[in-house]
């Protein structure tokens, strides 16, 4: 590990282990996340991550270990979550102090997800595209530390989701929040992190720095090298 | 490297706060939900033990009890409190029911909403006890006009929420069923009303504490049995310690109506448990 990352870290798990029941969702996790840094935590389904996430959030607490985090941290969820009966605008800086709730701060953070447009339109209104593209005005209009993502893109269609991803490459390029992707794309994955995470029975079974040169597209041998790692980490071989 | 204490939190980073919901132990849960009867039955023993309010005016809980133990062993309380339960259940099972059936009609069908929403509408902001006179000159002075009125009060709150419910249900499940072929009743039975269920309950639950009030006043301005026929005894007679009895007990009777609809809530929708915030 470098010595930057361990100087000036945006997350930091140590030993955490966390028991629903008598299963141990994250057994004894350390991992560590720079700022600036773009990480991507792949896993099936039921691995941990969102749990993972929930804790670094501060939605659930830890059964042992500890987590620190810095002071402004945002997220996006799998779905937006926008509150229904606010316009879009007000969604957008929703819990900020008065000062800070402007309108023309909501509509700047609109601008660079391309919604400027739609800072009066009702949240019911919006395409889920669109409606995510807010969920990430949402988060950036703090000014994040650590901007925590739980599968953004999920829920998206197929052409939908490779815009996004492209404008969260850019936002993040030029904001360089610490950003923790969790997902079960591989693709998504090694198409946006510097480095990959793969959390397997509560632990990071593997941890590889992504060094291809920005920006990336999916495909090319060494692209393909590195799905195919994951994938078969992940337990899917692919036909040779 | 240098390393730093394990614990300490490293350069500009805090642990996150856990905003945790706490799990209160079962006990601790029952002294909350008794803290306030029990500060309100010491304000009462307080002020009418102590002579501050006379107990002509409100009487202490020990005349109380000993007013409970004399109607109880010699006035047949129990089947008056027998006799006045029969007519809150009966009344919320036509009303409950009539109101049910209507709010089905009206939630589905626009024609149903057409013909009977403006009405109902329209009834729900008679006040019933004004209604009193003329249903005894109708029904005469039996449980007929008492149960009826009671019936009626039950109606709309049953309509309203039921009717909403209804309205309410996802449209694109009840879409789904219906291309996978449940029509008519089968549809109305297996799909919409358990979705519409909350509110169908909720409507029950405000029904339930109406029939009380309705059977207050039913049961106040002709009984010859029945707690309200206590309560006009004792108000003529000015039998203080009579009347909170005969209040508690209504209380009570609201309680316990409340109770069993939470406790229907409470198992009638297994699918919902993980759902709701609480």
């Amino acid at each position: 590990m470098t010595g930057t990352l361990v100087d000036a870290p945006a997350v930091v798990v140590r030993g955490v282990t966390k028991t629903f029941g008598t299963h141990d969702v994250l057994s004894d996790l350390d991992l560590t996340v720079g700022r600036g840094e773009f990480v991507a935590l792949l896993g099936a389904s039921g691995s941990g991550k969102t749990t993972l996430l929930r804790i670094l959030l501060g939605l659930e607490g830890t059964t042992r270990g500890d987590v620190f985090v810095p002071e402004v941290r945002t997220t996006v969820f799998q779905e937006p979550r926008l509150v229904v009966s606010m316009k879009v605008w007000r969604n957008v800086v929703i819990g900020q102090p008065r000062q800070l709730s402007t309108r023309e701060r909501a509509v700047a953070a609109l601008r660079e997800v391309g919604l400027e447009g739609h800072a009066d339109a009702w949240p019911g209104t919006l395409s889920g595209g669109e409606a995510q593209r807010v969920a990430l005005a949402r988060a950036l209009v703090r000014e994040p530390q650590l901007l925590l993502l739980d599968e953004p893109f999920a829920a998206l269609d197929a052409l939908t989701r490779l815009k996004m991803q492209a404008l969260v490459a850019d936002l993040w390029a030029r904001h360089k929040p610490g950003v923790l992707l969790v997902t079960h794309d591989v693709e998504e994955a090694v198409l946006l992190a510097d480095r990959v995470f793969v959390l397997k029975e509560g632990r990071i079974s593997l941890n590889i720095a992504v060094n291809l040169p920005r920006p990336r597209r999916v495909g090319g041998e060494e692209f393909d090298a590195l799905r195919d790692r994951f994938l078969s980490e992940l337990g899917v071989q692919q036909p040779h | 490297m240098f390393e730093a204490p394990s614990d300490a939190p490293p350069n500009g980073l805090f642990r996150p706060v856990v905003d945790q919901t706490r799990q209160r132990s079962r006990p601790a849960t029952l002294a909350l939900r008794a803290l306030l009867p029990a500060a309100i039955f010491g304000l009462w023993w307080g002020l009418t033990g102590t002579g501050v309010i006379p107990g002509t005016e409100l009487a202490s809980p020990s005349a109380t009890w000993s007013a409970f133990v004399t109607l109880l062993l010699h006035q047949d309380l129990l089947g008056d409190v027998g006799i006045s339960a029969r007519r809150a259940a009966f009344g919320l099972l036509i009303g409950g029911g009539v109101g049910l059936i209507l709010g089905v009609i009206v939630g589905l069908f626009a024609l149903g909403e057409e013909i009977f929403d403006s009405s109902l509408q329209m009834f729900r902001t008679l006040p019933f006890p004004a209604l009193i006179f003329l249903f005894i000159v109708w029904f005469g002075i039996g449980e007929k006009a008492k149960v009826l009125l009671i019936a009626l009060a039950c109606l709309t709150p049953m309509y309203l929420n039921v009717s909403n419910g209804v309205r309410n249900v996802d449209r694109r499940v009840v879409e789904a069923a219906r291309t996978f072929g449940l029509r008519g009743w089968g549809l109305v039975r297996k799909v919409i009303l358990p979705l519409a269920l909350p509110s169908i309950l909720n409507g029950l639950r405000f029904a339930a504490g109406i029939s009380i009030v309705a059977l207050v006043f039913a049961e106040t301005i002709a009984a010859n049995l029945g707690i309200g026929y206590l309560v006009t005894q004792a108000s003529s007679l000015l039998q203080v310690p009579t009347l909170v009895v005969c209040i508690i007990i209504y209380a009570l009777l609201g309680l316990t109506a409340d109770v069993l609809v939470r406790i229907l809530e409470r198992f009638s929708m297994p699918w919902r448990r993980h759902l709701a915030v609480r």
